[in-house]
């Protein structure tokens, strides 16, 4: 009841609006024969600071808030939203998106209060966590400490941001729900330079927390090292290689893989529509016998976790790929019902100006029996690709890309040199069937990663312990 | 009339958030307003999928004392959120520090003729209206071939937004602007073989959208031509970037040309002012004041007037893409580009598609890009890729799951042609693009 007072104090107290306002919102909603409906209130406000060039260049706040309202007709969707929370331009939304049904019989609901879900992260404001002034000391010494480790450094920027969220939605059984969800992200980019030659780097992180989490154990710092680290590699790189060969994938991040290969051809939507490679493939073998891919909504305080979903439905972990047999698809409620399944806590929105849709969480590969130096050595030729940048997937093809941004040749077991960052293409369906051996080194990400999706993004985690794929397309310069 | 109204109705709105910025003392301040209307309806298999309403409003402003710089926004225009918004933003300036090049800008760049660039053109459709169009466009991908297996659905959109901005220079303008789009995305199936693609039309005029019918055959035409694509061993050879995705191409450049990344020095065309950055033959140019055209505005984001000019001639660069700020930086003036360029166009020659693809011989055709895989400070290329391989100017099958790679500062002096097959659906107007050689890594 704490979260769901909290959420009516921040959205609902100030707009004037009651309880009984949102039953009359869904009466006027439920006055059509309609299989689902929702209202969706949200509050968020973020700040970000930037620090470049040794100042303190940028800062900004921003308020969102708003209500979307759904109503749902077997495939058929009607929506609407407004940044006013106000009564009667609410029941003007509902009369609008209930004209794509028929008229049918009326109900009436009350509302009931939703059982508290787990929570799995703090209910803080991380705007108010720190004064004003240690964000900005913070910044700086991150700024200074980063330009002491090497003279090589020409420019170091440095970023800071914090969102405070409410969000409160509610379904057409009468339940209610509210969440309360912070995200802190910080960023460090270095340029370096030598000989004439310029390279950059970034490094960063953050969760579902507060500006604290920078300052524990120096992790804002160990951006800074980590970024410079980096760069300083690519001034060494040369020309990346081209072709087909194996690749070792690094731990943590390069988990991006699972994301793009298979993790989108995996939400319900595509697969209700039958346009994903993995329609229909449920039991079926989509990788080799070690690989074990879950989504988890559940890890506290991760960047891609969520308490409930954007539906109200509590998040869960969710068996993907178990052994390399396809488990399950992740569903939101619409598809979850047209499927015949239960939702798996995996209906996202980036606001209330959007449409909720299945979208992932925390995707990551359960950990193998090999130590990574042991799979370096097993490889003769190849790329050991360490730290990636973005990725993208065409769900029907199964053809997805992701870009390595520190990456080394290994010749006869070892590692030997630096190469330049190249895109890594494969096929989604099969690219899992050709891991060999998986590192017993499972690593998330460290809180970085955003998902696009029709225009929407969210943020979302990955995961991987190291790992070796047999043969996969490096879009390098060197033939 | 009544959108004027509106206008009127938002300017004064703009008017009191610079007054209040200067009542809480802000020596400077630039503020804008937004209201945004919108339909957007999708049918899938023959049926209404969506109907979405969109409504939304947005104000952000950014307050200077002295050289100090502090930025709020929000959606909430309530007098009192307003003054909050405002109070937010002089709270943030007393913590960023005094920065010598931050400020409005030069009054004399600030934009002083507003002529009527014809970009409201609203569309008094109603949603059953849309489900038809849509429903007729989807059709037509539908039925023009067996192979066509399944649907992503087809939509149309129309949308209406007034934007106003001011500053305490006394800058205060705003416009109506109109932008419709209907779109349509196929599955076709052969075997084993799946494949998706689409066409769109977008355009101001909703008189000016492509035919319901031709934007569904384009859509299953191009899902149709990718069935049973191969990959291509490793190789180097020449690449022909077809005009949709050629545009890409262009971005890239101006990315490396933009205020940001000079200042920064994190692009590989640093100090390339007056140097041969493209063979001599190209020609590129701004025309932010074309009539209609979707990427058309009198001013900036910052005020300063747009002006038809430039960039490259005789393959020279003659001119960066400054701000206000970045201007500053390189101890040059603002170009009008706060916000990007306008209506970015690149001279074709004679060729049409067939001609490029005679040109091309035997090569790579690019149809579609993927990944990010694009660094413009040192200037690597490397993307996935999807297209055709083409033997004597003749297409000869389907090509995925390659990459493409390079180095930008070569592939921009190694253009070979640009063809008349121009795609005018952007606000950058470009025909194919052929570049002499670039690295294939395939299986």
């Amino acid at each position: 009841m704490k979260i769901l007072n909290l959420a009516r104090q921040a959205i609902l107290a100030p707009a004037g609006i009651q309880d009984s306002d949102i039953e009359k919102i869904m009466n006027r909603l439920l006055s059509s024969s309609v299989d689902a409906a929702d209202i969706y209130f949200q509050s968020s406000h973020s700040e970000s600071w930037v620090m470049e060039g040794g100042i303190i260049k940028e800062g900004s706040h921003s308020i969102e808030q708003g209500a979307g309202v759904r109503a749902v007709s077997g495939e058929k969707t009607g929506f609407a939203y407004s940044d006013r929370i106000e009564l009667p331009v609410l029941l003007e939304a509902a009369n609008n998106v209930k004209a794509i049904v028929r008229q049918g019989q009326e109900s009436q609901v009350g509302l009931v209060y939703a059982a508290n879900a787990v929570q799995y992260y703090p209910v803080a404001n991380p705007l108010k966590s720190l004064p004003e002034q240690q964000k900005i000391d913070l910044l700086r010494k991150v700024d200074s400490e980063t330009r002491k480790l090497d003279a090589r450094i020409e420019e170091v920027i440095v970023s800071l941001s914090g969102v405070h969220e409410t969000i409160l939605v509610a379904n057409q059984d009468g339940s209610l729900a509210a969440d309360i969800r912070p995200l802190v992200r910080m960023n460090v980019t270095v340029i370096v330079e030598e000989n004439g030659r310029r390279e950059q780097a970034s490094m960063g992180g953050g969760g579902r927390s507060d500006y604290n989490y920078f300052i524990d154990q120096d992790q804002a710092l160990n951006y800074g090292k980590e970024a410079v680290r980096q760069a300083l590699v690519n001034l060494e790189a040369e020309d990346a290689p081209a072709g087909n060969m194996t690749v070792v994938l690094g731990a943590g991040w390069p988990g991006i893989l699972l994301h793009e290969a298979i993790g989108h051809g995996l939400e319900g939507d595509f697969n209700r529509k039958g346009t994903s490679a993995f329609s229909g493939r449920v039991g079926e073998r989509v990788a080799s016998d070690l690989c074990t891919v879950v989504d988890d909504g559940t890890l506290p305080g991760r960047r891609g976790s969520l308490s409930i979903d954007d539906e109200g439905t509590p998040t869960e972990n969710t068996v993907l790929i178990e052994k390399g047999i396809l488990k399950g698809y992740m569903q939101d409620k619409l598809n979850a019902r047209l499927m015949g399944v239960k939702s798996t806590g995996n209906g996202r929105r980036e606001s209330y100006a959007s449409l909720p849709m299945p979208r992932m969480t925390n995707t990551y590969m359960l950990p193998g029996t090999y130590n990574p130096e042991e799979i370096i050595r097993s490889v003769k030729k190849g790329l050991y690709a360490k730290n990636f940048a973005g990725g993208q997937v065409d769900i029907t093809s199964g053809k997805f890309v992701f870009s390595a941004s520190e990456a080394y040749l290994i010749e006869n077991g070892q590692i030997t040199r630096a190469v330049k960052g190249a895109t890594l293409i494969g096929n989604g369906p099969d690219v899992l069937t050709k891991v060999s051996m998986v590192g017993t080194d499972l690593q998330l990400d460290s809180g970085v990663g955003s998902c696009g999706k029709e225009g929407q993004s969210v943020p979302v985690g990955v995961g991987q312990p190291t790992l070796k794929i047999d043969g996969i397309t490096v879009g390098g310069t060197s033939v | 009339m009544q959108n004027q109204e509106e206008v009127k109705r938002l300017k004064n709105s703009v008017q009191h958030l610079l007054d209040e910025a200067k009542q809480q003392g802000a020596s400077a301040a630039e503020a804008g307003l937004s209201q945004e209307n919108g339909l957007s309806v999708s049918a899938r298999l023959g049926e209404v999928e969506t109907i979405e309403h969109h409504c939304g409003q947005g104000l952000g402003i950014t307050v200077y004392f002295g050289q100090r710089k502090g930025s709020a926004s929000t959606t909430d225009l309530s007098p009192e959120s307003i003054k909050e918004t405002v109070t937010a933003a002089c709270s943030i300036a007393r913590y960023t520090s005094e920065d010598v090049y931050a400020g409005l800008p030069e009054k004399e760049l600030l934009a002083t003729e507003f002529p009527d660039l014809d970009l409201n053109h609203p569309w008094s459709i109603s949603a059953d209206e849309a489900i038809i169009l849509a429903v007729e466009c989807e059709d037509a991908a539908r039925n023009f071939h067996a192979d066509i297996s399944n649907s992503e659905g087809a939509t149309v959109n129309t949308h209406q937004g007034i934007h106003v901005m001011g500053n305490s220079l006394g800058f205060l303008q705003g416009y109506i602007s109109t932008r419709h789009s209907l779109s349509c995305s196929v599955l076709a199936q052969r075997g084993d073989s799946m494949q998706r693609d689409y066409w769109y039309s977008v355009a101001r005029n909703p008189n000016n959208l492509e035919a319901a019918s031709e934007i569904g055959r384009k859509a299953a035409e191009r899902a149709l031509r990718r069935l049973e694509g191969r990959s291509l061993s490793t190789r180097q050879c020449p690449v022909l970037y077809s005009a949709e995705i050629a545009s890409g191409l262009l971005s890239s450049f101006i990315s490396a040309i933009s205020g940001g990344n000079l200042y920064r020095k994190a692009s590989f065309l640093l100090d390339a002012i007056e140097t041969q950055v493209f063979p001599d033959f190209v020609h590129i140019y701004e025309q932010p004041h074309l009539k209609g055209a979707l990427g058309s505005s009198a001013y900036d984001s910052e005020g300063v007037a747009t002006k038809t000019r430039d960039i490259v001639s005789e393959g020279i660069l003659r001119s960066y893409v400054l701000g206000t700020y970045s201007a500053r930086k390189l101890g040059l003036r603002s170009t009008g580009n706060a916000g990007g360029v306008r209506n970015l166009t690149i001279d074709s020659g004679d060729l049409d598609f067939q001609g490029m693809l005679k040109k091309l011989d035997t090569g790579l055709l690019v149809t579609e890009l993927m990944g990010q895989g694009v660094n413009i400070l040192t200037g690597d290329y490397s993307r996935g890729a999807a297209g055709f391989w083409v033997e004597n100017g003749v297409i000869q099958y389907p090509v995925e799951e390659i990459t493409i790679a390079g180095n930008l500062k070569d592939m921009l002096k190694n253009i070979v042609a640009v063809g008349n097959d121009i795609d005018y659906r952007g606000s950058t107007r470009t025909g194919s693009i052929l570049v002499e050689q670039m690295s294939i890594a395939g299986e």
